[in-house]
Protein backbone atom coordinates (compact mmCIF):
# COMPACT_ATOMS: atom_id res chain seq x y z
CA UNK A 1 0.00 0.00 0.00
CA UNK A 2 1.50 3.69 -1.18
CA UNK A 3 1.80 5.82 2.21
CA UNK A 4 2.78 9.54 1.56
CA UNK A 5 4.72 10.83 4.74
CA UNK A 6 5.36 14.38 5.54
CA UNK A 7 7.31 15.31 8.38
CA UNK A 8 7.77 19.23 9.25
CA UNK A 9 9.34 21.29 11.41
CA UNK A 10 12.16 23.74 12.25
CA UNK A 11 15.27 23.82 10.39
CA UNK A 12 17.72 22.27 13.06
CA UNK A 13 15.19 19.97 15.16
CA UNK A 14 16.30 17.24 12.20
CA UNK A 15 13.80 16.90 10.38
CA UNK A 16 15.54 16.12 7.56
CA UNK A 17 17.42 13.01 9.12
CA UNK A 18 14.07 12.22 10.39
CA UNK A 19 12.60 11.82 6.58
CA UNK A 20 15.93 9.86 5.84
CA UNK A 21 15.81 7.50 8.26
CA UNK A 22 12.11 6.78 8.15
CA UNK A 23 12.77 6.35 3.77
CA UNK A 24 16.06 4.74 4.59
CA UNK A 25 14.04 2.02 6.81
CA UNK A 26 11.41 1.40 4.38
CA UNK A 27 13.67 1.11 1.22
CA UNK A 28 16.78 -0.77 2.31
CA UNK A 29 15.56 -2.79 5.96
CA UNK A 30 11.66 -3.23 4.56
CA UNK A 31 12.28 -3.77 0.94
CA UNK A 32 9.85 -1.44 -0.46
CA UNK A 33 10.54 1.55 -2.58
CA UNK A 34 10.95 4.92 -0.43
CA UNK A 35 11.53 8.70 -2.48
CA UNK A 36 12.69 11.04 -0.02
CA UNK A 37 12.33 14.65 -1.06
CA UNK A 38 13.35 17.94 1.43
CA UNK A 39 12.38 21.30 0.75
CA UNK A 40 13.97 24.05 2.86
CA UNK A 41 14.77 28.00 2.57
CA UNK A 42 17.83 29.65 1.87
CA UNK A 43 18.44 29.99 5.83
CA UNK A 44 20.44 27.28 7.72
CA UNK A 45 18.29 27.57 10.92
CA UNK A 46 14.82 28.39 12.29
CA UNK A 47 13.25 28.70 8.75
CA UNK A 48 10.50 26.41 7.91
CA UNK A 49 11.49 22.81 7.03
CA UNK A 50 9.95 19.87 5.41
CA UNK A 51 10.60 16.16 4.05
CA UNK A 52 8.51 13.96 2.35
CA UNK A 53 7.89 9.76 1.77
CA UNK A 54 6.46 8.27 -0.56
CA UNK A 55 6.78 4.24 0.50
CA UNK A 56 5.67 2.06 -2.11
CA UNK A 57 5.69 -1.39 -3.10
CA UNK A 58 5.09 -0.09 -7.06
CA UNK A 59 8.14 2.20 -8.70
CA UNK A 60 7.91 5.85 -7.39
CA UNK A 61 7.14 8.05 -10.32
CA UNK A 62 5.40 11.06 -8.53
CA UNK A 63 8.43 11.82 -6.01
CA UNK A 64 5.72 14.72 -3.73
CA UNK A 65 2.86 14.28 -1.71
CA UNK A 66 -0.49 14.58 -3.70
CA UNK A 67 -2.63 13.57 -0.37
CA UNK A 68 -0.76 12.51 2.99
CA UNK A 69 -1.45 9.92 4.79
CA UNK A 70 0.16 10.42 7.94
CA UNK A 71 1.60 14.50 8.88
CA UNK A 72 4.47 14.43 11.64
CA UNK A 73 4.50 18.36 13.05
CA UNK A 74 6.77 19.76 15.47
CA UNK A 75 6.19 23.36 14.30
CA UNK A 76 2.68 25.46 14.62
CA UNK A 77 3.77 27.05 11.13
CA UNK A 78 4.59 23.25 9.49
CA UNK A 79 0.78 22.16 10.68
CA UNK A 80 -0.99 25.45 9.82
CA UNK A 81 1.10 25.17 6.07
CA UNK A 82 0.46 21.33 5.87
CA UNK A 83 -2.80 19.91 7.54
CA UNK A 84 -4.52 20.92 4.53
CA UNK A 85 -3.17 18.37 2.57
CA UNK A 86 -4.10 15.91 5.01
CA UNK A 87 -6.22 12.80 3.37
CA UNK A 88 -9.63 12.76 5.31
CA UNK A 89 -9.09 10.13 8.03
CA UNK A 90 -5.56 10.52 7.72
CA UNK A 91 -3.13 10.58 10.76
CA UNK A 92 -1.77 13.65 12.60
CA UNK A 93 1.61 13.40 15.11
CA UNK A 94 2.26 16.62 16.63
CA UNK A 95 3.63 17.66 19.76
CA UNK A 96 1.05 19.29 21.95
CA UNK A 97 3.74 22.07 23.38
CA UNK A 98 4.44 23.17 20.05
CA UNK A 99 1.51 22.88 18.18
CA UNK A 100 -1.81 24.07 18.44
CA UNK A 101 -4.65 22.29 16.76
CA UNK A 102 -6.82 25.31 16.97
CA UNK A 103 -9.89 24.15 15.08
CA UNK A 104 -8.52 20.98 14.02
CA UNK A 105 -10.14 19.11 10.55
CA UNK A 106 -12.56 16.45 12.61
CA UNK A 107 -11.94 13.44 10.16
CA UNK A 108 -8.26 12.51 11.57
CA UNK A 109 -6.36 10.68 13.96
CA UNK A 110 -4.90 12.51 16.45
CA UNK A 111 -1.49 11.48 18.04
CA UNK A 112 -0.60 14.08 20.13
CA UNK A 113 3.16 13.76 22.48
CA UNK A 114 5.60 15.76 24.11
CA UNK A 115 8.06 14.62 22.27
CA UNK A 116 10.37 17.41 22.99
CA UNK A 117 10.01 17.87 26.38
CA UNK A 118 10.68 14.12 26.95
CA UNK A 119 13.99 14.52 24.92
CA UNK A 120 14.64 17.71 27.39
CA UNK A 121 13.53 15.96 30.91
CA UNK A 122 13.72 12.05 30.56
CA UNK A 123 16.67 11.87 28.13
CA UNK A 124 17.90 15.36 28.86
CA UNK A 125 19.36 15.80 25.60
CA UNK A 126 17.05 18.23 23.56
CA UNK A 127 18.48 17.57 20.55
CA UNK A 128 16.67 13.41 20.64
CA UNK A 129 13.38 15.38 20.05
CA UNK A 130 12.91 13.94 16.11
CA UNK A 131 14.03 10.67 17.39
CA UNK A 132 11.34 10.09 19.66
CA UNK A 133 9.31 11.08 17.40
CA UNK A 134 10.08 8.55 14.98
CA UNK A 135 9.52 6.22 18.06
CA UNK A 136 5.68 7.52 18.46
CA UNK A 137 5.26 7.70 14.35
CA UNK A 138 6.28 4.01 14.54
CA UNK A 139 3.77 2.90 16.54
CA UNK A 140 1.37 5.41 16.00
CA UNK A 141 1.46 5.11 12.46
CA UNK A 142 2.72 1.40 11.64
CA UNK A 143 3.80 2.50 8.02
CA UNK A 144 7.79 0.91 8.98
CA UNK A 145 8.15 -1.96 10.94
CA UNK A 146 9.97 -0.92 14.60
CA UNK A 147 13.02 -3.26 13.45
CA UNK A 148 13.95 -1.44 10.17
CA UNK A 149 13.57 1.64 12.08
CA UNK A 150 16.04 1.14 14.94
CA UNK A 151 18.47 -0.47 11.65
CA UNK A 152 17.58 2.92 9.93
CA UNK A 153 18.82 4.75 13.28
CA UNK A 154 22.06 2.66 13.70
CA UNK A 155 23.12 3.38 10.32
CA UNK A 156 22.56 7.25 10.33
CA UNK A 157 23.29 8.80 13.55
CA UNK A 158 26.79 9.79 14.49
CA UNK A 159 28.72 7.21 16.31
CA UNK A 160 28.82 7.38 20.04
CA UNK A 161 25.11 8.64 20.03
CA UNK A 162 23.68 5.63 18.60
CA UNK A 163 22.83 4.19 22.50
CA UNK A 164 21.34 7.50 23.20
CA UNK A 165 19.20 7.71 19.84
CA UNK A 166 17.68 4.22 20.17
CA UNK A 167 16.63 4.97 23.72
CA UNK A 168 14.86 8.05 22.26
CA UNK A 169 13.44 5.52 19.81
CA UNK A 170 11.97 3.31 22.69
CA UNK A 171 11.14 6.26 24.84
CA UNK A 172 8.90 7.51 22.28
CA UNK A 173 7.85 4.02 20.85
CA UNK A 174 6.42 3.60 24.47
CA UNK A 175 4.87 6.27 24.87
CA UNK A 176 2.09 5.18 22.30
CA UNK A 177 1.20 2.38 24.39
CA UNK A 178 1.30 4.09 27.36
CA UNK A 179 -1.27 6.98 25.72
CA UNK A 180 -3.04 4.12 24.11
CA UNK A 181 -3.53 2.40 27.76
CA UNK A 182 -5.06 5.56 29.35
CA UNK A 183 -7.49 6.32 26.89
CA UNK B 1 40.23 -1.72 -17.60
CA UNK B 2 37.70 -1.91 -14.32
CA UNK B 3 37.50 0.71 -11.47
CA UNK B 4 39.95 0.39 -8.66
CA UNK B 5 38.45 -0.96 -5.69
CA UNK B 6 39.58 1.47 -3.38
CA UNK B 7 37.38 4.23 -4.73
CA UNK B 8 33.88 1.59 -5.01
CA UNK B 9 31.59 1.74 -2.04
CA UNK B 10 30.14 -1.18 -2.85
CA UNK B 11 26.70 -2.03 -1.48
CA UNK B 12 23.00 -0.84 -0.83
CA UNK B 13 23.11 2.84 0.20
CA UNK B 14 20.37 5.70 0.71
CA UNK B 15 21.95 8.67 -1.01
CA UNK B 16 20.73 11.61 -2.64
CA UNK B 17 21.34 12.28 -6.71
CA UNK B 18 23.89 14.62 -5.69
CA UNK B 19 26.15 12.21 -3.38
CA UNK B 20 25.13 9.68 -5.75
CA UNK B 21 26.85 11.75 -8.66
CA UNK B 22 29.80 12.28 -6.21
CA UNK B 23 30.34 8.56 -5.72
CA UNK B 24 29.90 7.73 -9.36
CA UNK B 25 33.12 9.76 -10.14
CA UNK B 26 35.15 8.56 -7.24
CA UNK B 27 33.61 5.05 -8.90
CA UNK B 28 34.86 6.48 -12.11
CA UNK B 29 38.28 6.49 -10.86
CA UNK B 30 37.83 10.94 -10.30
CA UNK B 31 40.64 12.20 -7.95
CA UNK B 32 40.90 15.75 -8.46
CA UNK B 33 38.01 18.34 -7.50
CA UNK B 34 37.78 22.24 -6.89
CA UNK B 35 34.98 23.93 -6.72
CA UNK B 36 32.88 26.24 -5.24
CA UNK B 37 29.86 25.27 -3.34
CA UNK B 38 26.42 26.67 -4.20
CA UNK B 39 23.22 25.41 -3.87
CA UNK B 40 21.64 22.67 -4.57
CA UNK B 41 24.72 20.87 -5.68
CA UNK B 42 26.60 21.48 -2.03
CA UNK B 43 26.06 18.09 -0.97
CA UNK B 44 28.03 16.45 -4.30
CA UNK B 45 31.33 18.72 -3.41
CA UNK B 46 30.67 17.87 0.55
CA UNK B 47 30.24 14.87 0.00
CA UNK B 48 33.68 14.13 -2.05
CA UNK B 49 35.47 16.73 0.58
CA UNK B 50 34.57 13.41 2.67
CA UNK B 51 35.56 10.66 0.69
CA UNK B 52 38.77 12.04 -1.43
CA UNK B 53 40.88 11.55 2.11
CA UNK B 54 39.81 8.08 1.88
CA UNK B 55 40.77 7.56 -1.41
CA UNK B 56 43.80 10.10 -1.91
CA UNK B 57 41.84 12.68 -4.03
CA UNK B 58 43.08 16.53 -3.93
CA UNK B 59 39.85 18.77 -3.24
CA UNK B 60 40.32 21.84 -3.28
CA UNK B 61 37.35 24.93 -2.62
CA UNK B 62 38.17 27.54 -5.21
CA UNK B 63 38.20 31.18 -5.00
CA UNK B 64 34.81 31.06 -7.74
CA UNK B 65 33.75 29.22 -10.15
CA UNK B 66 35.79 30.04 -13.02
CA UNK B 67 39.00 28.80 -10.61
CA UNK B 68 37.44 26.22 -10.45
CA UNK B 69 36.82 24.83 -13.92
CA UNK B 70 39.90 26.22 -14.89
CA UNK B 71 41.98 24.13 -12.33
CA UNK B 72 40.06 21.04 -13.12
CA UNK B 73 41.12 21.47 -16.96
CA UNK B 74 44.95 21.98 -16.04
CA UNK B 75 44.23 19.03 -14.00
CA UNK B 76 43.00 16.59 -16.52
CA UNK B 77 46.56 17.85 -18.49
CA UNK B 78 48.27 16.61 -14.99
CA UNK B 79 47.10 13.11 -15.48
CA UNK B 80 43.93 13.22 -13.26
CA UNK B 81 40.65 12.39 -13.84
CA UNK B 82 39.03 15.59 -12.80
CA UNK B 83 35.24 17.38 -12.03
CA UNK B 84 33.65 19.91 -10.58
CA UNK B 85 30.09 20.72 -9.53
CA UNK B 86 27.79 23.43 -9.67
CA UNK B 87 24.22 25.24 -10.38
CA UNK B 88 22.41 27.96 -11.83
CA UNK B 89 25.30 31.26 -11.31
CA UNK B 90 28.27 28.89 -11.46
CA UNK B 91 28.12 27.08 -14.37
CA UNK B 92 27.42 30.38 -16.24
CA UNK B 93 30.30 31.39 -14.79
CA UNK B 94 32.10 28.29 -16.18
CA UNK B 95 30.86 28.90 -19.37
CA UNK B 96 34.03 30.32 -20.89
CA UNK B 97 36.60 28.03 -20.27
CA UNK B 98 34.18 25.03 -20.75
CA UNK B 99 35.08 26.11 -24.24
CA UNK B 100 38.56 25.85 -23.11
CA UNK B 101 38.10 22.87 -22.17
CA UNK B 102 36.65 21.91 -25.72
CA UNK B 103 39.39 23.65 -27.69
CA UNK B 104 42.23 22.00 -25.78
CA UNK B 105 40.16 18.46 -26.21
CA UNK B 106 40.25 17.94 -22.28
CA UNK B 107 38.90 15.40 -20.85
CA UNK B 108 36.77 16.12 -17.52
CA UNK B 109 33.14 16.13 -15.85
CA UNK B 110 31.10 19.53 -15.43
CA UNK B 111 27.68 18.21 -12.54
CA UNK B 112 25.40 21.42 -13.33
CA UNK B 113 22.87 20.43 -10.66
CA UNK B 114 20.12 22.29 -12.26
CA UNK B 115 17.66 25.27 -9.90
CA UNK B 116 15.30 28.17 -11.23
CA UNK B 117 16.62 30.58 -13.15
CA UNK B 118 17.63 33.43 -14.56
CA UNK B 119 19.87 34.64 -12.17
CA UNK B 120 20.26 33.76 -8.71
CA UNK B 121 16.35 32.57 -9.42
CA UNK B 122 15.09 30.03 -7.04
CA UNK B 123 18.59 28.49 -5.30
CA UNK B 124 16.61 25.63 -3.47
CA UNK B 125 13.91 24.57 -6.18
CA UNK B 126 13.97 22.39 -8.95
CA UNK B 127 14.56 24.01 -12.84
CA UNK B 128 15.72 22.14 -16.47
CA UNK B 129 15.99 25.74 -17.86
CA UNK B 130 19.85 25.07 -18.41
CA UNK B 131 19.93 22.56 -21.38
CA UNK B 132 20.32 24.70 -24.79
CA UNK B 133 23.07 26.52 -22.28
CA UNK B 134 25.02 23.11 -21.35
CA UNK B 135 24.54 22.50 -25.50
CA UNK B 136 26.28 26.16 -27.00
CA UNK B 137 26.57 27.99 -23.38
CA UNK B 138 30.31 29.04 -24.70
CA UNK B 139 31.04 30.94 -27.42
CA UNK B 140 32.20 29.28 -30.95
CA UNK B 141 31.21 26.16 -32.76
CA UNK B 142 31.67 22.29 -30.59
CA UNK B 143 29.51 19.78 -29.82
CA UNK B 144 28.86 18.70 -26.18
CA UNK B 145 27.97 15.24 -24.37
CA UNK B 146 25.67 15.89 -21.74
CA UNK B 147 23.19 13.13 -19.92
CA UNK B 148 20.38 13.74 -17.61
CA UNK B 149 19.71 11.35 -14.47
CA UNK B 150 16.13 10.50 -13.54
CA UNK B 151 17.13 8.85 -10.53
CA UNK B 152 19.61 8.54 -7.50
CA UNK B 153 20.84 5.29 -8.73
CA UNK B 154 20.93 6.88 -12.79
CA UNK B 155 23.39 9.92 -11.21
CA UNK B 156 25.80 7.19 -10.16
CA UNK B 157 25.09 4.91 -12.91
CA UNK B 158 25.48 8.43 -15.59
CA UNK B 159 28.32 10.08 -13.92
CA UNK B 160 30.54 7.17 -14.88
CA UNK B 161 29.66 6.93 -17.97
CA UNK B 162 30.13 10.76 -18.18
CA UNK B 163 33.74 9.85 -17.27
CA UNK B 164 34.18 7.12 -19.39
CA UNK B 165 33.27 9.08 -22.43
CA UNK B 166 34.99 12.20 -21.48
CA UNK B 167 38.21 9.64 -21.61
CA UNK B 168 37.15 8.22 -25.37
CA UNK B 169 36.57 11.57 -27.03
CA UNK B 170 38.40 13.94 -25.18
CA UNK B 171 35.80 16.50 -24.16
CA UNK B 172 34.00 18.28 -21.35
CA UNK B 173 30.77 16.16 -20.59
CA UNK B 174 28.33 18.16 -18.00
CA UNK B 175 26.01 15.78 -16.27
CA UNK B 176 23.18 17.87 -16.08
CA UNK B 177 21.06 17.08 -12.86
CA UNK B 178 18.25 18.77 -11.81
CA UNK B 179 17.63 20.11 -7.51
CA UNK B 180 14.58 17.23 -7.59
CA UNK B 181 17.35 14.88 -8.77
CA UNK B 182 19.81 16.21 -6.44
CA UNK B 183 17.98 16.39 -3.39
CA UNK B 184 16.03 13.00 -3.63
CA UNK B 185 17.12 10.50 -1.67
CA UNK B 186 16.63 6.93 -2.49
CA UNK B 187 18.04 3.38 -2.79
CA UNK B 188 21.50 3.08 -5.12
CA UNK B 189 22.95 -0.14 -5.30
CA UNK B 190 26.76 0.57 -6.44
CA UNK B 191 28.18 -2.94 -7.92
CA UNK B 192 31.54 -4.20 -7.62
CA UNK B 193 34.50 -2.77 -8.68
CA UNK B 194 35.13 -5.70 -11.47
CA UNK B 195 31.99 -4.67 -12.67
CA UNK B 196 32.69 -0.90 -13.53
CA UNK B 197 34.32 -0.59 -16.74
CA UNK B 198 36.71 2.21 -16.91
CA UNK B 199 38.03 4.26 -19.83
CA UNK B 200 41.68 4.17 -19.87
CA UNK B 201 42.89 7.53 -21.32
CA UNK B 202 44.30 7.95 -24.98
CA UNK B 203 47.88 8.21 -23.93
CA UNK B 204 50.47 8.48 -27.12
CA UNK B 205 52.61 6.09 -27.52
CA UNK B 206 54.63 7.78 -29.98
CA UNK B 207 58.63 8.29 -29.41
CA UNK B 208 59.76 11.11 -27.50
CA UNK B 209 60.41 14.14 -30.16
CA UNK B 210 58.03 12.79 -32.80
CA UNK B 211 54.60 13.43 -31.15
CA UNK B 212 52.30 15.83 -32.43
CA UNK B 213 49.04 16.69 -29.91
CA UNK B 214 46.31 17.47 -32.27
CA UNK B 215 47.13 14.96 -35.28
CA UNK B 216 44.69 12.22 -35.42
CA UNK B 217 43.63 9.02 -36.69
CA UNK B 218 40.10 7.55 -38.24
CA UNK B 219 38.08 7.85 -34.87
CA UNK B 220 39.15 11.91 -35.19
CA UNK B 221 40.27 11.97 -31.45
CA UNK B 222 44.08 12.83 -31.03
CA UNK B 223 46.10 10.91 -28.27
CA UNK B 224 47.01 12.55 -25.45
CA UNK B 225 50.63 13.06 -23.23
CA UNK B 226 50.56 14.37 -19.89
CA UNK B 227 52.75 17.02 -18.02
CA UNK B 228 55.64 15.27 -16.83
CA UNK B 229 55.78 12.15 -19.19
CA UNK B 230 58.94 13.83 -21.14
CA UNK B 231 56.89 15.07 -24.26
CA UNK B 232 57.43 18.73 -24.86
CA UNK B 233 54.25 20.14 -25.88
CA UNK B 234 51.93 23.46 -26.69
CA UNK B 235 48.20 23.08 -25.70
CA UNK B 236 46.37 26.53 -26.57
CA UNK B 237 42.68 28.58 -26.68
CA UNK B 238 44.16 29.59 -29.78
CA UNK B 239 43.22 27.97 -33.12
CA UNK B 240 46.29 26.13 -33.56
CA UNK B 241 47.94 23.37 -36.18
CA UNK B 242 48.67 20.06 -35.19
CA UNK B 243 52.21 20.52 -32.92
CA UNK B 244 49.23 22.57 -30.81
CA UNK B 245 51.24 25.62 -32.00
CA UNK B 246 48.50 29.27 -32.28
CA UNK B 247 47.95 29.02 -36.60
CA UNK B 248 45.33 32.03 -36.48
CA UNK B 249 44.53 31.36 -40.24
CA UNK B 250 41.21 30.27 -42.25
CA UNK B 251 43.04 27.12 -43.49
CA UNK B 252 43.51 25.82 -39.83
CA UNK B 253 40.14 26.71 -38.56
CA UNK B 254 39.07 24.97 -41.02
CA UNK B 255 41.44 22.11 -40.16
CA UNK B 256 40.87 22.18 -36.42
CA UNK B 257 37.27 23.27 -35.52
CA UNK B 258 34.85 20.93 -37.97
CA UNK B 259 36.61 17.90 -36.04
CA UNK B 260 35.58 19.22 -33.05
CA UNK B 261 32.05 18.56 -33.88
CA UNK B 262 32.46 15.65 -36.18
CA UNK B 263 34.03 13.36 -33.51
CA UNK B 264 30.65 13.60 -31.68
CA UNK B 265 28.53 14.07 -34.09
CA UNK B 266 30.13 11.04 -36.43
CA UNK B 267 30.18 8.96 -33.01
CA UNK B 268 26.76 9.77 -31.66
CA UNK B 269 25.02 6.14 -31.76
CA UNK B 270 28.21 5.10 -29.01
CA UNK B 271 27.31 8.42 -27.08
CA UNK B 272 23.65 8.61 -27.02
CA UNK B 273 21.44 6.28 -24.43
CA UNK B 274 17.55 6.68 -24.50
CA UNK B 275 14.94 4.56 -22.72
CA UNK B 276 12.19 3.92 -25.85
CA UNK B 277 8.87 2.15 -23.94
CA UNK B 278 5.51 1.42 -26.17
CA UNK B 279 6.16 3.42 -29.18
CA UNK B 280 5.25 0.74 -31.41
CA UNK B 281 1.49 1.50 -32.22
CA UNK B 282 1.32 4.87 -30.05
CA UNK B 283 -1.09 7.61 -30.98
CA UNK B 284 1.50 9.74 -29.15
CA UNK B 285 5.33 9.75 -27.68
CA UNK B 286 5.72 11.71 -24.53
CA UNK B 287 9.91 12.73 -24.67
CA UNK B 288 11.32 13.78 -21.58
CA UNK B 289 14.20 13.91 -19.52
CA UNK B 290 15.59 13.90 -15.72
CA UNK B 291 12.64 14.22 -13.32
CA UNK B 292 10.28 15.40 -15.38
CA UNK B 293 10.78 12.00 -17.52
CA UNK B 294 9.31 10.44 -13.99
CA UNK B 295 6.42 12.52 -13.70
CA UNK B 296 5.31 11.77 -17.28
CA UNK B 297 5.29 8.18 -16.62
CA UNK B 298 2.29 8.86 -14.16
CA UNK B 299 0.16 11.04 -16.83
CA UNK B 300 1.28 7.96 -19.76
CA UNK B 301 -0.72 5.85 -16.93
CA UNK B 302 -3.47 7.87 -16.56
CA UNK B 303 -4.09 8.31 -20.46
CA UNK B 304 -3.92 4.52 -21.05
CA UNK B 305 -6.43 4.37 -18.41
CA UNK B 306 -8.50 6.61 -20.73
CA UNK B 307 -7.47 4.48 -24.03
CA UNK B 308 -5.01 6.08 -25.33
CA UNK B 309 -2.15 5.00 -27.06
CA UNK B 310 0.75 6.91 -25.83
CA UNK B 311 4.68 5.72 -25.76
CA UNK B 312 7.56 6.82 -24.17
CA UNK B 313 11.16 8.66 -24.87
CA UNK B 314 13.25 9.20 -22.12
CA UNK B 315 16.86 10.83 -22.80
CA UNK B 316 19.24 9.84 -20.70
CA UNK B 317 22.25 11.56 -23.16
CA UNK B 318 20.55 15.35 -23.95
CA UNK B 319 23.38 15.62 -26.30
CA UNK B 320 23.80 14.67 -28.77
CA UNK B 321 20.29 14.70 -29.33
CA UNK B 322 18.52 11.14 -30.91
CA UNK B 323 17.64 12.85 -34.22
CA UNK B 324 17.51 9.86 -36.64
CA UNK B 325 15.02 7.89 -33.91
CA UNK B 326 12.89 11.25 -33.54
CA UNK B 327 12.43 11.46 -37.46
CA UNK B 328 11.60 7.39 -37.38
CA UNK B 329 9.26 8.15 -34.77
CA UNK B 330 7.25 11.28 -36.42
CA UNK B 331 6.76 9.29 -39.50
CA UNK B 332 4.55 6.80 -37.16
CA UNK B 333 2.51 8.59 -34.91
CA UNK B 334 0.19 11.96 -34.29
CA UNK B 335 2.24 13.83 -32.18
CA UNK B 336 5.36 14.22 -29.25
CA UNK B 337 4.82 15.80 -26.34
CA UNK B 338 8.22 17.22 -24.47
CA UNK B 339 7.52 17.44 -21.20
CA UNK B 340 10.42 20.05 -19.56
CA UNK B 341 10.62 22.44 -16.52
CA UNK B 342 11.51 25.24 -18.76
CA UNK B 343 9.48 27.41 -21.24
CA UNK B 344 10.63 25.34 -24.25
CA UNK B 345 13.86 24.02 -25.24
CA UNK B 346 14.72 20.61 -26.32
CA UNK B 347 11.00 21.02 -27.62
CA UNK B 348 12.55 22.92 -30.55
CA UNK B 349 15.29 20.07 -31.12
CA UNK B 350 12.08 17.68 -31.12
CA UNK B 351 10.01 20.02 -33.66
CA UNK B 352 13.50 20.56 -35.51
CA UNK B 353 13.77 16.99 -35.95
CA UNK B 354 10.24 16.06 -36.69
CA UNK B 355 10.22 18.45 -39.60
CA UNK B 356 6.69 18.52 -39.55
CA UNK B 357 5.93 14.98 -40.18
CA UNK B 358 3.93 15.37 -36.56
CA UNK B 359 2.69 17.89 -34.39
CA UNK B 360 5.26 18.76 -31.77
CA UNK B 361 3.40 19.71 -28.38
CA UNK B 362 5.45 21.19 -25.55
CA UNK B 363 4.04 20.84 -21.61
CA UNK B 364 6.45 23.69 -20.00
CA UNK B 365 6.57 24.67 -16.46
CA UNK B 366 8.23 27.99 -15.38
CA UNK B 367 10.29 26.05 -12.14
CA UNK B 368 9.82 26.09 -8.51
CA UNK B 369 8.10 22.35 -8.42
CA UNK B 370 7.46 19.51 -10.92
CA UNK B 371 4.68 19.60 -13.56
CA UNK B 372 1.57 17.96 -12.20
CA UNK B 373 0.66 14.91 -14.27
CA UNK B 374 -2.72 16.33 -14.86
CA UNK B 375 -1.30 19.04 -16.49
CA UNK B 376 0.55 16.97 -19.04
CA UNK B 377 -2.42 14.67 -19.42
CA UNK B 378 -4.06 17.85 -21.33
CA UNK B 379 -1.52 17.62 -23.38
CA UNK B 380 -1.17 14.67 -24.05
CA UNK B 381 -4.99 14.04 -25.12
CA UNK B 382 -4.45 17.15 -27.14
CA UNK B 383 -1.69 15.50 -29.11
CA UNK B 384 -4.16 12.87 -29.05
CA UNK B 385 -6.38 14.30 -31.69
CA UNK B 386 -3.60 16.10 -33.80
CA UNK B 387 -3.94 14.88 -37.45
Amino acid sequence: MKQEIRITGFGGQGIILAGVIVGKAASIYAEKNATMTQSYGPEARGSSCSTQVIIDEQDILYPYIRESDVLVALSQEGYAKFVGELKPGGTLIYDEDLVNLGEAKKDLKLFPIQAQRIAETDLGRRIVTNIVMLGYFTAASEAVPKEAMIEAIKTSVPKGTIELNLQAFERGYDEHAQRQGKK
Amino acid sequence: MKADSEGVRTGIHYLDGDRAAAEGAIAAGCRFFAGYPITPSTESAEHISERFPQVGGIFIQMEDEIGSITAVIGAAWGGARSMTVTSGPGISLMMENIGLAAMLETPCVIANVQRGGPSTGLPTMVGQADVMQARWGSHGDYEIIAYAPESPQEAFDLTVKAFNMSERYRTPVIVLLDECVGHMVEKVTIPEADEIEIEPRRLTKAPIGEYLPYAYGEDLVPDMALAGMGYRFHVTGLTHDERGYPDMSEACQEWLVPRLLEKIRANADDIIQFVEEDTEGADVVVLSYGISARVSRLAIQMAREKGLKVGFLRLQAVWPFPEKRIAELAKQIRSFVVVEINLGQIFYEVQRCAAGQCETLLSPHAGGGVHRPENILKVIEKGAKAK
